[in-house]
């Protein structure tokens, strides 16, 4: 079974790294770019055959050690 | 004082860690690598130092925060035993739950590598009982993620405890502003734990002992914690 999971920065953390994305989009002309947040995304493979396993093993992942939830938000999905 | 010092692939300032608790307590200190699964015995206090543990891949610290060492870390501390992380120690310190909060990266994007004036809020804790309160002391700062974050009710909380232990200020004490290398809320360069007993500070005291490094504001640090009575159990 393959998963993705999606950190992001919480709203209203400062995230200069988007921010200076964000510049350089403008600088190369492009229209309608309002703003930029920078977040990562992990593709894991996993053995379990069931979803609703795979969707607990994966929250656990996420709160120990792929999010840090004082400033970041997680999403997961089951491929 | 008998001291550990953790070692992480990817640090590099354990062996300056080492030369300030050792000149402060005339004790060799003990150098214990992350899998370890104990301290040593007798252990008063344990110090994380600063570097790049494992190349601050996924988040700074984040790695290092769920060694093997650190459940023996967080033992001692939950016993009063005294933990102190500097730089990437701190970040270490936070990752791993010891410490609440967060170091982002800096406010203007840049690796700030300078000399740098604190102000020593308390000086009624084991790490700082030979400064004076709101002393100011000359240490430096070399970090790329140094930037304070915490959530509103954290912040509110660590100031309402006395808990921040340095605020990045001016030679003239003039906290915040331009003294402010990288963004940090309310200027904070250090924070203690609820019992007072694990500090991590951005900061580089152990670096600032010697006169021909330009000071030796950074000694009064160790000599405090020489001072401070052992608490572990």
């Amino acid at each position: 079974m393959k998963a993705r999971v999606t950190v992001t920065l919480k709203t209203g953390v400062l995230d200069p790294q988007g921010k200076a994305i964000e510049g350089a989009l403008r600088s190369l002309a492009l229209e309608g770019v309002d703003s930029v947040r920078q977040g990562k995304v992990f593709d894991l493979e996993l053995s379990h055959e069931d979803p609703a396993r795979a969707q607990a093993v994966l929250k656990d992942a996420c709160e120990k050690l792929l999010a840090n939830t004082v400033v970041e938000n997680y999403r997961i999905e089951i491929l | 004082m008998r001291a550990a010092v953790l070692l992480f692939p990817g640090l590099n300032r354990e062996g300056d860690a080492m030369r300030a608790l050792e000149q402060a307590s005339g004790v060799k200190p003990i150098l214990v690598w992350h899998a370890e699964h104990d301290l040593p015995a007798g252990t008063d206090l344990v110090v994380v130092p600063g570097g790049f543990s494992y190349g601050d891949y996924l988040r700074c610290g984040a790695i290092a925060g769920r060694a093997n060492i650190m459940n023996a870390v967080r033992t001692h501390a939950e016993r009063g035993g005294l933990v102190l992380g500097i730089c990437n120690g701190f970040q270490i310190l936070c990752e791993s739950g010891l410490l609440p909060g967060v170091l982002m990266r800096n406010k203007d994007l840049k690796f700030v590598c300078r000399m740098q004036h604190l102000r020593v809020e308390r000086n009624d804790t084991p790490f700082t009982n030979r400064y004076s309160r709101q002393q100011i002391i000359k240490v430096c700062v070399a970090h790329g993620e140094g930037n304070y974050v915490a959530d509103p009710e954290t912040i509110a909380r660590l100031e309402g405890e006395g808990r921040v232990a340095f605020r990045y200020s001016d030679f003239n004490g003039n906290i915040g502003g331009e003294a402010n290398c990288n963004g940090s809320i309310n200027d904070i360069a250090g924070v203690y734990s609820e019992r007072m007993n694990v500090l991590g500070m951005m900061p580089h005291p152990e670096n600032l002992i010697d006169p021909m490094m330009g000071g030796i504001d950074g000694r009064g640090l160790f000599e405090s914690l020489v001072r401070a009575p052992a608490r572990a159990a």
